[in-house]
């Protein structure tokens, strides 16, 4: 059952992605799809609603990037527990660096190994 | 020269109309059966990913996180052999909105512009779009992380 969700969570939160590009302005690039996901993924985090959908979904819901923002979100708030003020310095990005340091480890090593296509 | 400012800032404003009005209708039911059908399948292969992972011991938050360095391994190596951007192209958001669209702008970007040379080529444009989500994403997490220290 979790499978179905993942593939039906994480499909509906691509469609969203999908109607912002198709139905709003030109201008609105997939890098702006990037930020509002990511964005918008920590403040639904914040008012504690995106993990009851990681609950459901599992990676339906991680796995998009909203789900970054999620984990920024969470890393945040859980430092501030912890540490108070110097928390919410460090908390989010001690949470994803793992995603982080591989996007820029793999990206590199990628960009080195294969040639660019004309 | 005022003058003329003027009626450039409009006539940008009427480009800007032209261009919404004349720019290709998008086919917007076949744009979201695609990305929910891309979308959802990079998700499921995050599924399997992440079973994989919580079967072999790591908590959650571990197996969430090896996941995505797994997603953004295989994307990088699928955009550097040519393979993502058709995913892209036949998927629209559905290939960019995962983690393995994210990684995608990475390695595309910086593979580019490689010829520039490995700081300014690679290492520069490697965040051409991660660079953005990283700052969004970092400035707002912090704006939660100082309401909820100040509020709660």
């Amino acid at each position: 059952m979790e499978y179905f969700w993942a593939f039906v969570i994480g499909g509906a939160i691509c469609v969203i992605g999908q109607l912002l590009m198709d139905l709003t302005s030109y201008k609105f690039s997939p890098a702006h799809v990037l930020v509002t996901f990511v964005s918008a993924g920590a403040i639904i985090s914040a008012f504690g609603l995106y993990q009851p959908l990681v609950n459901l979904a599992g990676a339906g819901a991680t796995v998009p990037l909203s789900g970054f923002g999620h984990l920024l979100a969470q890393g945040t708030i859980s430092g501030v527990k912890q540490n108070g003020l110097l928390g919410a310095f460090s908390g989010g990005v001690t949470a994803a660096a793992v995603g982080i340091t591989a996007a820029v480890v793999f990206g590199y090593l990628a960009a080195l190994t294969f040639r660019p296509r004309s | 020269m005022s003058d003329s400012m003027v009626i450039s800032e409009k006539q940008k404003r009427e480009y800007a109309e032209i261009v919404n009005q004349i720019k290709p209708k998008p086919r917007v039911w076949c744009n979201i059966f695609r990305a929910f059908i891309v979308g959802g399948l990079i998700c499921l292969l995050g599924q399997f990913i992440l079973s994989f992972f919580q079967n072999r011991g790591l908590n959650v938050n571990e197996a969430a996180a090896a996941t995505s360095a797994t997603l953004v391994f295989l994307a990088a190596f699928l955009t550097g052999v040519g393979v993502y951007d058709e995913v892209s192209r036949f998927g629209g958001a559905g290939g960019i909105v995962p983690i393995t669209g994210f990684a995608n702008s990475m390695v595309s970007s910086a593979l580019e512009y490689r010829a520039e040379g490995l700081v300014f080529g690679v290492g520069s444009r490697l965040f051409t779009i991660a660079g953005p989500v990283l700052v969004w994403g970092i400035v707002t997490a912090w704006a939660v992380g100082i309401f909820y220290y100040f509020f709660t």
